[in-house]
């Protein structure tokens, strides 16, 4: 093997398998070796924190140890006395907020008058070594007035003051959402049986394994390069400009490959900005990496969800009408809190015909490290209850969880009851598979007692419809350079995070131009030189940098194809592009070579370049709130897990995962696998351990509020040992929307899993945890209580009561709706949603 | 050597991936730290410091360790290798050569360590058992790949230094085939 | 980056060396021998040390020796690797092995010395953090806190003998030589510990661990089993070890029963042992003895799971640790271990 894949090495160099399908299509639909894979496996990849630069010198920051407090002095003259020590930051030195939502500009480098948390920095050190500017970091005192300590969303709802920002929507309550579509008490008429449920999904973190790191160069007359682990450079470059006050063209920011991110390296962060400020006020490079425990507090991590279902069903098992509740705990600052907020209800419809639906939600503030966004954004908690939910009403009604979801199936090019427009959807052959696959037909609910299946699905999104701020520019864009050598240059904003962005944009021209991975060069996530990508969040890389790729290379593939027919005197539209050739398709031995094609193209034209670029349809949805959840395409996925249950200790083990996930189009299915089985992986991890949970001491003895395990040790992340054998299908449901039909796998496949293990546990010793994640010691507490005769759960009882008001009211596309609410105006008045601000206008709108 | 090594500073010749290059640092830093920072070999990654994720590990005497739990005077006199060192000349090591074909490494940044890890495996036993890699790595986090890839690829590599041409079934590129009633359906 | 403080590094080469060392100022002289558990502890500043000595280049202190009377020297510096895989003791003793496997990881294995495993830092999550972290809670009692926060109203730390070799040494009825500048001594291993979080050992800080010996097994047999969240990486949460001599009628001749993770030390079962002895070994009395063992344990809120389950946990685990012994069915679910 070695000799085989050496030979072309670095190339398309194909597993065996692969061989056949390799011929008889160029690229896509082959599993080619990444891109970027030599790199990686020799260690030559540079991650930010392998970068240095003569004169670097490094940075730190402490930061605060009390949880909520005003800042009354900072005495930095211990440090400043110390070996190395160069200069120091604090917050008045960088006066401008950020933050990733204009709603939510909250954030600053480094606070001024008040911490909101244990990990919110205060101060930055620079000194010529890292041992330095750790040791200076010590010696910092900073001296503050404590404030009460906000912990939980019930402590949040019922405390108004201290208000942790006084820009939330009421209190510490940062967003209050409340919409209904369509008329849900004539849905809940309608049904013969309605059920409740409230459950708990406890906080998690991305815990990439790289820990966030960044480089600032000030470079020639006052321009500054960034090097950073970030998903996202284009909104931290706008940040940086924001807080330094320079203009975007003076700030250029390169994000590197970064060393896992899974939403938690898209904000734009303190260290970053600071370490940038820092680089200026110096004049040299400046570095900084974060311990494990500072990347516990940048956390914008999974949001502690509690929530409560309530649904009608027909006898039959067809839904009639849900109002769905939530409550975010979003933590001390807003970071991507609004969007989360949305994204707790807005994919409750995309997959289970849901004709009439309500949605009320909070997001609390809290004196905790911001949540965010993680893989699924919002979206596996309501997922995680939805399907819960449904395997109990299965259960009472007599139906086999399998057809209740069957029978409910969202069909294709639907619009829903919210108003999202769903294209293809694989979601019945997904369910197929799984449920063939493992045999839950014959073997559901007749497997010996300890062990049972547990089945559940999930949807996400191909990217969010819309940026993060609002504008009508291209939210992916590639640039394509071609020239008489035959190597094509693309350039692209996008950011490889693992994921394998890169391998697509360059699987995907290289398919376009019939020629090979070898011949494309790429110049990616470089605002300066890159066309901007908005970043690798949302899932959307794949399906909008893949579109603008595709138009680039197809624009490029017209230049040379119309070079190519003058000069051979062939039509245009008999030209193929393979093998890297461009020949006659009734006379193949009529033809140029690749590179001979572009030196053609390049004397009939002149310096060869072309671009793509791409823009989402629109959506829809007209309402306040109709930007999240809407998506070119849903990817779907179904899963069933089979687990084994020690039924006396609550002990147990996850045996086997089958995964379907529909993909619309595997461009490269080896990597497509990678993440089907990294997302079981990391949904598992979720399902049975990991949780970012907090420590509060007695009251009477101490203020203090900390993260209770911000350690690779205590934070458990699953090892190789707890990972089950997992069975992948593929299912590909082409999407129109997708370039050569594909959608997203980033994230979908992790949906399903949390679910389909709590209720593969019901099976198999008929206990309910209505709570991720469900440790074994929940299993036994459930056990105790079904064998004392009582209700065999365990799980949250109660949705604490608040008002919403008057929800936001859209009437259905069934209702004869247009995607509009009624009562907009009313709403925000009513409700107290919005901004004070909006809430004024809307109020003066009503009245006239 | 039985004089106490003076504070602060140490020199020491370090024979890392088979070349000797002597090195000032300060004694207080690790291996971890020394072959990043003094010996520009980065390719060693680091995701705790404190002996918890394996990201780390690089070989001393043929056994993996943590670098981030070895002081660096403590190599000087044994062979440390690093993922630098796999390769042969411009040709991958079979591990090196399987994972990158099959995305073991995805973000790649446990790569380094899970390379070393699993070298050292390999050498003691190329035949080595699903269960036995999976133990041999289990101090090695990965948060991308869901660790299926990895063992895929160790045991393919494995199967190629046993002088056998086998690589991985055709299900871990394409998915499971579809059961025969879906098919149809 | 979390970096080690800087201190003054010595490499003796010899026992007597080392020791002279050490007595120069034992307070603030620590050794070093894997640092698989001080480089952490020093990297987050909640040990300090302006010497550290090491034990690697001090040869004496390496390898396992099977002595004339089947019993086994093994040296402190010993690796864990090298203690599991060490044929005639593994042979002799696999519980032993089974024990040092389920120490982290095998990669952790090939650095941590089982003399460094037998003196291990009691652990707690109060405690074991960064410094940053610790400030934040004032710190506690075990550094220069006034508190204990797990258990606020006590006079005393609570903090967790985490060791795995340590309660099956105590089981097989091990001792320990330390020798110092000053003389020597040889002590049960049982002897070395103390149920105290902050003064858990007995031993003296100019006195250096230098073996582990560990009587040979005779008619003895014995299990280990061990809880922790992950099958490997993780310190347990619990641990039990038993180790049963039975006579010629299947009756209990001699008993030991240690828990780990459970208190400061290694702690001994004494009533469950008592009730075995003399008695048939058979799932009557090994349901008896696991039921009293539970007794033996009071768990705290310092470490992975809630403390309730955790000493619900030790009657089927020491159940399952009897059955093992006794060639009985398991009836538990074997968690997925690294070894
Ligand atoms: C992530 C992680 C997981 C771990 N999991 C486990 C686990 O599951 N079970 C477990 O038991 N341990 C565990 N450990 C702890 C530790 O790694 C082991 O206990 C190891 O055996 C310690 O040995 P060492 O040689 O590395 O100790 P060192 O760190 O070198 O020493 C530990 C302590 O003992 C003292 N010491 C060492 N040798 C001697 C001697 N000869 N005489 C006197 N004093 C001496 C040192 O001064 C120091 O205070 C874990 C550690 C980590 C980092
Ligand atoms: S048990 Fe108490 S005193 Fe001991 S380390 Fe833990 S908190 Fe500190
Ligand atoms: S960096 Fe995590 S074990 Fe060394
Ligand atoms: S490949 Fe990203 S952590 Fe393993």
């Amino acid at each position: 093997m070695a000799e085989r894949s050496e030979k072309q090495d670095g190339a398309a160099a194909k597993p065996e398998a692969a061989r056949e399908i390799a011929v008889a299509r160029n690229i896509v639909g082959t599993p080619y070796r990444r891109v970027d894979g030599r790199a990686k496996v020799t260690g030559q990849t540079r991650f930010a924190d392998d970068l240095s630069f003569p004169r670097m010198v490094h940075m730190r920051l402490v930061r605060s140890i009390v949880p909520h407090a005003r800042i009354v002095s900072i005495d930095t003259s211990k440090a400043a006395a110390m070996p190395g020590v160069l200069a120091f930051l604090v917050g008045k030195d960088m006066p401008n907020t950020f933050g990733i939502l204009p709603v939510s500009q909250d954030e600053h480098a480094l606070c001024i008058d008040k911490v909101r948390f244990v990990g919110d920095p205060v101060v930055a050190i620079a000194a010529l070594t890292d041992d330095q500017a750790y040791e200076a970091s010590l010696a910092v005192r900073v001296e503050y007035e404590s404030l009460e300590t906000i912990a939980t969303v019930e402590e949040a709802i019922a405390t108004s003051e201290p208000r942790i920002h006084d820009y939330s929507d009421e209190g510490n309550i940062h967003k209050k959402v409340s919409m209904q579509f369509g008329e849900l008490e004539e849905g809940f008429a309608e049904a013969d049986e309605i059920f409740e449920d409230v459950l708990l999904f406890e906080g998690n973190t991305h815990l990439p394994m790289e820990q966030h790191a960044t480089v600032a160069v000030p470079e020639d007359d006052g321009r500054i390069t960034v090097w950073s682990s970030t998903q996202t450079p284009h909104y931290l470059h706008r940040s940086l400009a924001k807080v330094l006050e320079l203009p975007a063209s003076r700030i250029r920011v390169i994000a590197c490959p970064n060393g896992g991110g899974f939403g938690g390296k898209s904000d734009p962060f303190n260290h970053e900005i600071a370490a940038a400020k820092m680089a200026l006020r110096l004049g040299r490079p400046v570095k900084i990496c974060l311990t494990r425990e500072e990347v516990f507090y940048c956390h914008r991590g999974r949001h502690p969800v509690l929530m409560k279902l309530r649904t009608g069903f027909k006898r039959d098992g067809r839904m009639t009408a849900q109002h769905l509740q939530t409550a975010l705990d979003g933590g001390a600052y807003g970071s991507y809190g609004v969007a989360s907020t949305y994204y707790t209800g807005a994919l409750q419809t995309v997959t289970y015909e849901l004709p009439r639906y309500r949605f009320d939600s909070v997001r609390c503030f809290t004196n905790k490290p911001p949540c965010g966004p993680k893989r699924g954004h919002g979206t596996p908690q309501p997922r995680f209850g939805l399907e819960v939910h449904l395997d109990k009403v299965a259960v009472k009604l007599g139906i086999d969880p399998a057809d209740i979801r069957l029978n409910n199936l969202v069909q294709p090019n639907t619009i829903t009851a919210n108003w999202l427009k769903v294209g293809s959807i694989g979601l019945k052959k997904c369910i197929e598979a799984v449920v063939a696959g493992s045999g839950w037909r014959e073997r559901r609910g007749k497997l010996p007692h300890g062990r049972g299946l547990g089945l559940a699905c999930g949807s996400y999104l191909s990217g969010a419809g819309l940026p993060i701020y609002w504008n009508h520019m291209p939210q992916s864009g590639v640039q394509l350079k071609l020239d008489r050598s035959g190597c094509v240059a693309a350039f692209c904003g996008q950011t490889e995070i693992g994921q394998g962005s890169d391998s697509v944009l360059a699987g995907i021209v290289a398919e376009v131009l019939g020629i090979e991975l070898l011949d494309i060069r790429l110049c990616v996530a470089d605002t300066d030189l890159t066309p901007v990508d908005l970043g690798s969040y949302s899932s959307r890389v794949t399906l909008m940098m893949g579109n603008a790729a595709l138009q680039a290379a197809q624009r490029a593939r017209e230049l040379v194809a119309r070079a190519v027919s003058e000069q051979l005197k062939v039509p245009q539209d008999r030209l193929v592009f393979a093998e890297r050739r461009v020949f006659d398709s009734e006379d193949p031995s009529k033809g140029l070579s690749w590179p001979e094609a572009c030196v053609c193209a390049e004397s009939r034209f002149g310096t060869l370049g072309t671009t793509g670029s791409y823009i989402p349809p629109r959506s829809p949805g007209r309402y306040r709130g109709a930007g999240v959840g809407p998506s070119p395409a849903y990817s779907y996925s179904a899963t069933v897990v089979e687990v084994e249950v020690d039924p006396e200790t609550g002990l147990y083990r996850v045996e086997h995962v089958w995964m379907a996930h529909d993909v619309g189009k595997a461009i490269n299915p080896v990597l497509v696998m990678g993440q089907i089985e990294g997302s079981v992986y990391m949904g598992l991890g979720e399902a049975l351990m990991e949780e970012q949970v907090f420590r509060r001491l007695p009251k009477n003895r101490s203020n203090a509020l900390v993260h209770k395990h911000p350690s690779m040790l205590e934070y458990k992340s699953p090892t190789f040992l707890e990972m089950p054998k997992v069975t992948s299908y593929i299912i590909e449901d082409p999407d129109p929307n997708g370039p050569f039909g594909a959608k997203e796998v980033g994230q979908g496949p992790l949906l399903p899993m949390m679910p389909a293990i709590a209720n593969a546990i019901f099976d198999a010793v008929g206990v309910r945890v209505d709570q991720i994640p469900v440790h074994p010691h929940l299993v036994a507490k459930a056990l105790e209580e079904k064998a004392r005769g009582k209700e065999p759960r365990v799980g949250p009882r109660a949705f604490p009561s608040i008002d919403f008001g008057t929800p936001l009211r859209v009437p259905t596309p069934a209702e004869g709706g247009d995607g509009q609410a009624v009562n907009q105006d009313e709403a925000k008045v009513r409700t107290g949603t919005g901004t004070m601000t909006e809430r004024e206008e809307a109020l003066r709108g009503t009245k006239r | 050597m039985s004089s106490p090594v003076p504070p602060g500073t140490s020199v020491a010749t370090l024979r890392v991936n088979g070349e000797e290059r002597t090195v000032a640092f300060p004694t207080h830093h690790t291996l971890l730290e020394v072959l990043r920072e003094e010996l520009g070999l980065t390719g060693t990654k680091h995701g705790c410091e404190l002996g918890e994720c394996g990201t780390c590990t690089v070989l001393v005497d043929g056994k993996p360790v943590l670098s981030c739990l070895v002081l660096a005077v403590e190599a000087e006199g044994h062979a440390v290798e690093t993922v630098e060192g796999l390769q042969q000349g411009n040709q991958l090591h079979p591990l090196q050569s399987a994972f990158a074909d099959l995305g073991a490494a995805q973000c790649g940044y446990c790569t380094p360590g899970i390379l070393m890890a699993s070298k050292a495996l390999l050498a003691e036993n190329p035949a080595a058992s699903r269960e036995q890699i999976a133990v041999a790595l289990s101090g090695n986090l990965c948060r991308c790949t869901g660790y299926q890839k990895i063992l895929e690829a160790v045991e393919w590599a494995g199967r190629t230094l046993c002088g056998e041409n086998a690589p991985p079934a055709r299900e871990c590129s394409f998915g499971a085939p579809l059961p025969e009633e879906v098919q149809r359906g | 980056m979390m970096r080690l403080p800087s201190f003054r590094f010595h490499r003796p080469q010899n026992l007597a060396e080392a020791a002279r060392l050490l007595a120069a100022s034992p307070q603030t002289t620590r050794l070093v021998a894997g640092g698989t558990d001080l480089w952490p502890n020093l990297k987050r500043r909640h040990q300090q040390a302006e010497d550290v000595v090491s034990l690697a280049l001090v040869r004496e202190l390496h390898g396992v020796e099977r002595r004339a009377d089947g019993s086994f020297a093994i040296g402190a510096m010993t690796t864990l690797s090298a203690v599991a895989a060490d044929r005639p003791l593994a042979a002799e003793h696999p519980a032993l092995s089974r024990a040092v496997r389920s120490i982290s990881s095998p990669v952790l294995q090939n650095m941590g010395t089982l003399g460094g495993n037998l003196c291990l830092d009691t652990r707690c999550t109060y405690y074991n953090q960064n410094e940053e972290w610790r400030r934040s809670i004032g710190y506690c009692k075990k550094e220069v806190g006034e508190t204990c926060w797990v258990a606020p109203g006590s006079p005393r730390c609570w903090a967790i003998s985490a060791s795995d070799s340590a309660p099956m040494l105590c089981a097989l009825g091990a001792s320990v030589r330390l020798v110092s500048a000053s003389g020597e001594r040889t002590i049960p291993l049982t002897a070395l510990y103390q149920d105290d979080g902050i003064a858990y050992l007995t031993k003296r800080p100019d006195e250096i661990l230098t073996q582990v010996f560990v009587p040979a097994a005779a008619d003895r047999h014995s299990a280990f089993w061990k809880l922790r969240r992950r099958g490997s990486i993780d310190f347990g949460v619990l641990s039990v070890a038993g180790t049963i001599a039975l006579d010629a009628q299947r009756r209990v001749r001699s008993a030991q029963l240690f828990l780990g993770c459970v208190a400061s030390f290694p702690t001994p079962c004494t009533e469950a042992m008592e009730s075995l002895q003399g008695q048939i070994f058979d799932e009557e009395h090994i349901t008896r003895a696991a039921v009293l063992a539970r007794k033996a344990a009071s768990p705290l809120s310092n470490t992975d799971f809630l403390p309730q389950w955790r000493s619900k946990m030790v009657e089927p685990y020491t159940e399952a640790v009897l059955r093992e012994i006794a060639g009985l069915p398991q009836q538990r679910l074997a968690p997925a271990h690294a070894f």
